[in-house]
């Protein structure tokens, strides 16, 4: 593959050091990777990177999440844009070691940061970015706060490009993109990881991109409805995928088995919270222990799992 | 009867509302790692509460809070209160998130014979802030606690996760008696624990409609009361800090045989009240009516 060896050349400097070449990349001597993101091919045509199962910090990049491109006759679309325009600009430059082919959408699978913080890397490049219906509204409430309060972890040189950049395209139900010969299926969908989770199929390869609808390894989020995911997972695990680039974990993912272990960690947590809830246990102690027999089975369960937990309690009183 | 849920108290109306005419929806403030300093407060107090004096609450009133809070959305907070003869009884209590951008999250006032030893509900917490409770006594002293909350890693906000939900079923409210824990001589006492849902978005309101390009309106629950047949077991004037469907844990000295009564009022001017028969039987359900 093309950008392998180009790659492996950026990092040892020596292009750089001919060539002149300005690269912030480089310059700054960052200890994540440079130069394109190691994409790697997972169909034919179909490309994705594996982001590290890590918060996002200036160490790397934000490039904690999955992303990835299809190349069509005509054009590329290219799902999720990452944690950072770094991060942005390298999946760019990743697209243009495979195809000259122009990039016709950017497709954000729902408002989290490290999926579409990079947003701002694709103005130049003409992208349609795509999003589901309720994405702005989610973004218009949450996007200042999200670049707040990420400036700590990230830091001010990560931080000063990146903008929120909300879709010019929106997804009700479902919709086809096709980038030439080459159809895409966009489906929206009701409240589970959040409440405007988009996903992706390929026809040509049955490649599904979830996003965040499927966790592998690094511990699911939760911030839509704990009810509307579970509910969610027998009809996702009913696509017909050959396989599947989840939004955090293996790129590529055996499909349905992919949901199995979120699947377990969802039981648990609403079993444990059904019972806290039952027994009269306040909020404030059921988060402490619920989900606790999970913590062997995933990363970042520190991080997350006291707060699944609350948003689970809150969501569960109501039954 | 709503008479005692307005806001009545103009420094508060003006703290609530401050912030609403701006156009950022979290103004950037600062979030230092280091030893919490208490600057926004000492801005802050006297917006809220004149030139009083304030002690430190000794006892009167503690505060509970996660040191990180894990859900920005959702922070549980507990508070206890130690009413005796010498302390005499709390009348207010007013629970402040200094750095959220309407600092002043409710005030709770207690009915004379109410009874009320622990509050507990849910905040929203924007940023590093210390949280604070102001108990008022009866002999009008002011007495402080206060705890400091970091803020969430991670991509959780102050935010709605289900908005659609919280309107479909606005004003819904379910209320829960539970069990006494105690039994023997502490049974005794007429002390009982309650839990006050109420499904509401408590929106904030700085979220811009996508159609209009105009700021979609605040929309919370500004007015509450809990009474139990005619007596007043407490009442809260409420902003945005409080949580999506508000949620009030509380104990109080009930009489056995009375109906226990709600009553809310949002800021578009629906009413919500609801009654339910005192019975330690777990949850207890109704249909919103407005």
């Amino acid at each position: 593959m093309s950008y392998a060896t180009r790659r492996d050349v950026l990092k040892t400097g020596v292009l750089f050091a001919c060539c002149g070449v300005s690269h912030a990349r480089l310059a700054m001597a960052q200890p994540g990777h440079s130069g394109p993101l190691p994409v790697k091919q997972i169909a034919d045509g179909v490309f994705a990177f594996a982001g590290t199962p890590a918060m996002m910090t200036d160490q790397n990049d934000g490039e904690i999440c999955n992303v990835g491109f299809i190349i069509g006759d005509e054009a590329v679309a290219v799902i999720d844009s990452g944690g950072s325009v770094v991060e942005g600009k390298a999946l760019i430059a990743a697209i243009r070691t495979q195809t000259d082919r122009p990039i016709r959408y950017l497709i954000n699978t729902h408002m989290h940061p490290d999926h579409l913080f990079g947003n701002a890397a694709f103005e130049s490049t003409g992208a349609i970015i795509v999003g589901h219906h309720n994405l702005p509204r989610a973004l218009e409430s949450r996007g200042s706060y999200y670049l707040q309060s990420y400036h700590d972890a990230m830091g001010s040189d990560l931080m000063a490009d990146i903008r929120i950049v909300p879709p010019a395209k929106i997804i009700t139900g479902e919709e086809e993109l096709d980038l030439g010969n080459r159809k895409l299926s966009l489906k929206a969908w009701k409240p589970a990881h959040t409440d405007n989770d988009l996903s992706v199929f390929d026809q040509h390869t049955k490649t599904f991109f979830t996003g965040d609808l499927c966790f592998i390894g690094h511990l699911p989020t939760m911030d839509g409805s704990l009810l509307g995911w579970i509910a969610l997972l027998a009809t996702l695990s009913g696509i017909k995928a050959e396989v599947a680039v989840p939004g955090h974990g293996p790129v590529s993912s055996p499909w349905p088995q992919a949901l199995e272990a979120e699947s377990q960690y969802f039981d648990v947590l609403a079993r444990d919270i059904r019972k806290a809830i039952a027994d009269g246990v306040p909020m404030s102690d059921a988060v402490k222990s619920a989900g606790e027999s999970e913590r062997p089975n995933w990363k970042l369960f520190d991080e997350y799992n006291q707060r699944n937990a609350t948003a689970a309690f809150a969501e569960l009183e109501w039954e | 009867m709503f008479a005692t849920i307005e806001l009545r108290n103009p420094l508060v109306a003006i703290v609530l509302f401050a912030f609403f005419g701006s156009a950022l929806p979290f103004p950037v403030w600062a979030q230092n790692a280091g030893p919490p300093e208490s600057t926004t407060w000492n801005s802050l107090k006297g917006d809220v509460f004149e030139q009083k004096s304030i002690e430190a609450a000794n006892g009167i009133v503690t505060i509970d809070a996660p040191k990180r809070a894990e859900d920005a959305a959702i922070v549980p907070v507990d508070l206890h209160f130690k009413t005796d003869a010498t302390s005499g009884r709390i009348k207010a209590v007013t629970l402040i998130v200094d750095e959220n951008p309407s600092p002043v999250a409710a005030v709770f006032k207690f009915g004379p014979d109410a009874g009320v030893t622990h509050l507990a509900t849910r905040l929203r917490v924007n940023a590093y802030s210390y949280v604070r409770a102001i108990a008022e006594t009866e002999d009008g002293k002011l007495h402080m606690t206060e705890t400091y909350v970091k803020a969430s890693g991670g991509c959780s906000a102050p935010a709605m996760k289900n908005t659609d939900e919280a309107l479909a079923n606005l004003g819904k409210m379910k209320l829960r008696v539970f069990p006494a824990k105690t039994t023997g001589l502490a049974s005794m006492t007429r002390a009982t624990e309650m839990q006050l849902m109420i499904r509401h978005p408590n929106n904030s309101g700085l979220q811009m409609d996508q159609v209009t390009r105009y700021y979609i309106p605040a929309h919370f629950i500004q007015g509450l009361t809990v009474s139990q047949g005619d007596r007043l077991i407490m009442s809260m004037e409420g902003g945005i800090s409080i949580s999506e469907d508000p949620n009030f844990r509380f104990e109080f000295d009930a009489k056995p045989g009375e109906d226990i009564k709600v009553e809310a009022a949002d800021t578009e001017g629906k009413k919500f009240r609801d009654e339910w028969p005192l019975e330690s039987s777990g949850l207890q359900e109704s249909k919103p009516r407005i």
